[in-house]
């Protein structure tokens, strides 16, 4: 418990963290002609959710490893939002609610079906980049311009006017079923044209106000076998392998 | 030695079960039935991942009508979703399908990347019982089973203790039983489990690091029926003990897990301590 009370730690999340798809227009878009046949049979009614675990948290700055068997991965650039306060089941959504933003990469292994839970692909060892977050008004969000680039160049401008479910819509929409507490994260989504990276590039994502999230990917068979087991036990612990 | 977590008089103790009472981390020792019992998981310096399998016994596979999975079918909860023994479930208003699922629970001991099936159980620190409760009803095709059917408040007990390791001699040979209000509707043996504990762990190790306190549930066999508001589901395994739950209407919740904040060790205001330092 000691790194968290220590103040010069790099921010990471401290609860459950919560990553949506299907939150833009183009999503549907792409997968429409599979949606009504096998194994969708219906496009989503609920949010469609997942969830990145522990040992993924990366740290602003962090070297991220990308396995073996992998070539490239996906850069899901978001906003994210953490709630400063517990937004229960049993506690009904009036109020606008207390958050903080700050920018993420949801780095995924790409794959084509979304039917089973993305474990394999989501939940790599650092496949969490975070920057610190600030207190922010929800509704700043709707006026946002996110950019990614990848050594250096603009790859993706990303605005959040044309979300399916805004910010305000998710969180009343998941926490009818899910107690939201201070501290879980929750990522709005992440358009369908998420660019590529691969192992040596430097990912930067930023917006006017916010903390830039930059991170170096580099390959497994790179990383000499004893740094290895070394970088994935900093991953896990403190989330600077940097 | 059986450990647990509880709630006397207003205080959370750790605890240890002593000749069918509890003995107190404070030296008091008290009755089972004087206590709130909590999930018997200390509290985690991060968010615990809590790793579920789905379709794990070839029987429950069969049931559902799906073929046997080729690699381990996963998903993953929020420790929020967890309550103790003796706690009550909600039964949302209106759905027509919501079943128990008794299952071995694995509770990671030490850091595990890359372990080999032969080391598995060097890094589990012991086992528990854990019903993994569904709302059909809420079923859909996107990354199923999805949030809304497995990631609800109340809808996950576990314990009533964590039973260390060394104490189970062979946890591929356990035999599993559900009773709803006395009458028994499932029964299994985790030795039909399709993957094993030492592989899921194997297979999990290979990508994500498992930390101490994550949680490994392994799912269940044949046999889960619908569950009404005022049943009491008790999900037991031998060795490790009986866990008792009720299910109750959505306005009559008992929460019996910790908040986010105290569970974690410090004030949603200190998350935010290290901008700017």
């Amino acid at each position: 418990m000691s790194e968290h009370s220590n103040s010069d730690s790099p921010w990471l999340p401290s609860g459950t963290v919560y990553g949506s798809l299907m939150n833009f227009p183009c999503e549907h878009t792409a997968l429409a002609s599979q949606m009504h046949g096998k194994p969708y049979g219906a496009p989503p009614k609920a949010a469609v959710l997942f969830i990145k675990t522990a040992n993924t948290f990366s740290a602003n700055g962090a070297t991220i490893v990308i396995p073996c068997d992998t070539e490239a991965v996906l850069v899901r650039a978001s906003i994210f939002m953490v709630f400063l306060h517990n937004i229960s089941v049993k506690s009904s959504y009036s109020a606008p609610h207390s958050v903080a933003l700050g920018l993420m990469n949801d780095i995924t292994i790409p794959h084509a079906s979304f039917y089973r839970p993305p474990v394999k692909t989501k939940c790599v060892d650092g496949f969490l980049a975070v920057a610190a977050p600030h207190t922010a008004p929800l509704d700043a969000l709707a006026d946002l311009k996110l950019q990614v680039r990848i050594n250096g160049v603009l790859v993706q401008s990303i605005g959040y006017a044309q979300m399916l479910r805004s910010a305000e819509q998710l969180i009343a929409d998941v926490s009818e079923f899910a107690d939201l507490r201070a501290g879980d994260v929750l990522m709005p989504g992440c358009p369908f044209d998420a660019p590529l990276a691969h192992a040596g590039d430097v990912v930067e994502i930023s917006a006017p106000g916010f903390e830039t999230l930059r991170h170096t990917l580099v390959a497994a068979n790179q990383v000499a076998r004893s740094t290895l087991s070394h970088a994935a036990g900093q991953t896990s612990s403190t989330g600077s392998t940097a | 030695m059986k450990h647990a977590r509880v709630v006397y008089q207003g205080q959370t103790y750790a605890a240890t079960e002593q000749d069918g009472a509890l003995l107190l981390a404070s030296g008091q020792r008290v009755a089972f039935d004087s206590v709130q019992w909590l999930p018997p998981l200390a509290p985690t310096a991060r968010a615990r991942s809590v790793i579920a399998l789905g379709l794990n016994y070839a029987d429950h596979a069969k049931e559902l009508a799906f073929k046997a999975p080729d690699e381990p079918l996963a998903f993953l909860k929020s420790d929020s979703a967890l309550i103790g023994h003796r706690c009550h479930t909600v039964r949302p208003a209106g759905v027509q399908f919501m079943h128990y699922e008794c299952e071995l629970a694995v509770v990671i001991g030490r850091a595990a990347k890359n372990v080999r099936e032969e080391d598995a159980y060097d890094y589990i620190a012991g086992y528990t019982v854990a019903n993994d409760y569904a709302i059909r009803d809420y079923l859909e095709n996107w990354y199923r089973p999805n949030l809304r059917v497995k990631n609800r408040p109340t809808c996950t007990p576990i314990g009533p203790w964590l039973v260390d390791a060394g104490d189970i001699a062979n946890p591929m040979a356990l035999a599993l039983q559900t009773t709803v209000n006395g009458v028994v509707t499932q029964s299994g043996n985790t030795r039909d489990m399709i993957f094993s504990v030492p592989t899921l762990i194997a297979y999990f190790s290979s990508f994500m690091t498992l930390n101490a306190g994550d949680v490994i549930l392994t799912g269940t066999p044949d046999g889960v029926v619908d569950c009404k508001v005022g049943d009491v589901v008790v999900t037991s395994i031998d060795s490790l003990g009986a866990l008792v739950n009720t299910i109750c209407a959505s306005d009559a919740a008992q929460l019996g897990s910790e908040p986010h904040a105290v569970h974690h060790g410090f004030s949603p205001f200190s998350l935010f301590s290290p901008i700017g330092v």
